[in-house]
């Protein structure tokens, strides 16, 4: 019986110390998560797409949970990806803006990086946007976001992990920290060459306009 | 005696899964180790809730519950008496019909399974196979 008392403690005490673990470590960046991690600091310049060589570089700040932001990706970037990316003349960077009234925000641009990890970033990124419901209902997104991951391709285990590990959470801050150095306050917000794009609209029209403008061909 | 001394291992382990989701649920601990998404769905539905109580603090009681009469059930003065097992017999009958309300709603309402909710259904079935092979074999011998 006594031994019986002993192994009850010990277990007890296991449970205990698994508990008190559970309770001290880092919380993975999970849905609606409010907290907000140290940025990271190896660099990451943002996921791009086009050529090395193109003479202007979009950057954007997007935040996957801004409806202006799915706006601008389903109806204008398919054009401005047909004829400004495809053809050589931008390059664009995508930077994270996590704005702070968004609950999944973060979770979402997480699971982009995630697939960003297995080379699919964009395929990730063109999902969100394009079933972006998931923003309007205020539910937990997260099996649909696995869905996403299964839809392009991901091996789930390797997202799964990367989802819980929450690797990139700092990566996500450092990308917004340095959009609020550069003033950004708003989703989604632009940089061609360097100089913010204070148009009111951000039309294919607008960018094929301004980039006509840099190189010279609207002259 | 070695039946109950099972029974409150495994309501111990049950006890701390059942704490562990409702630590989550109160907000102190930060994230669920689950893997698949499926704990934080659950823990969130509206089913997540039963009777004004969280589901997982049900779990808590109800573990405590069984841990504390199989405590008492080890005491000298109740280990040759029959009562004890009776009570854990019925308690582990209603554990498993609760569990398994739970795991319906899971599965054919919330569409999503929670490991932890698994590993529970685990737990309080191998307790009522437990409690019912003492009821059944003190029941044969007619203590």
């Amino acid at each position: 019986m006594k031994r019986f008392y002993v192994v009850l403690g010990l277990a007890a005490l296991a449970g205990g110390a698994w508990l008190t673990y559970q309770a001290r470590r880092p919380p993975a960046a999970g849905p609606g998560g409010a907290v907000v991690p140290l940025p990271a600091t190896d660099g990451f310049p943002g996921y791009i797409m086009g050529s090395d060589s193109a003479p202007v570089e979009v950057v954007e700040y997007a935040d996957f949970e801004c409806p202006a932001c799915a706006q601008f990706a389903t109806v204008q970037m398919p054009t401005v990806r047909e004829q400004l990316i495809a053809t050589g003349r931008v390059r664009w960077r995508f930077r994270d803006f996590p704005l702070p009234s968004h609950s999944f925000a973060r979770y979402a641009a997480h699971a982009a990086q995630c697939a960003g990890e297995q080379g699919r970033f964009w395929d990730m990124h063109d999902q969100l946007f394009a079933n972006h419901s998931w923003a309007q209902t205020g539910r937990d997104p997260s099996r649909l976001f696995r869905d996403m991951a299964r839809t392009v391709g991901l091996d789930l285990d390797r997202y799964d992990a990367c989802m819980e590990s929450a690797r990139y959470a700092g990566r996500i801050e450092a990308s917004k920290q340095e959009g609020d150095a550069r003033g950004v306050n708003g989703t989604p917000t632009f940089f061609i060459n360097g100089r913010q794009l204070t148009a009111r609209s951000w039309g294919s029209d607008v960018f094929k306009g301004v980039v006509d403008s840099i190189t010279g061909r609207g002259r | 005696m070695r039946h109950r001394q099972a029974i409150a291992l495994l309501s111990l382990a049950g006890l701390f899964v059942a704490l562990y989701l409702w630590l989550y649920k109160i907000g102190m601990i930060g994230s669920l180790t689950c893997g698949t998404g499926g704990c934080e769905v659950v823990q969130t539905s509206r089913y997540a809730v039963f009777l004004g109580l969280p589901v997982a603090l049900h779990g808590v009681l109800g573990y405590g519950v069984l841990l504390g009469v199989t405590l008492a059930g080890l005491q000298p003065r109740w280990l040759g008496r029959r009562g004890p097992t009776l009570v854990l017999a019925a308690l582990a009958t209603l554990g498993i019909l609760f569990t398994a309300y739970l795991n319906y709603l899971a599965v054919f309402r919330i569409h999503a399974v929670c490991r932890w909710c698994v590993a529970s259904a685990v737990i309080i079935t191998l307790i009522w196979l437990v409690a019912m092979h003492a009821w059944w074999k003190e029941r044969a011998v007619g203590r």
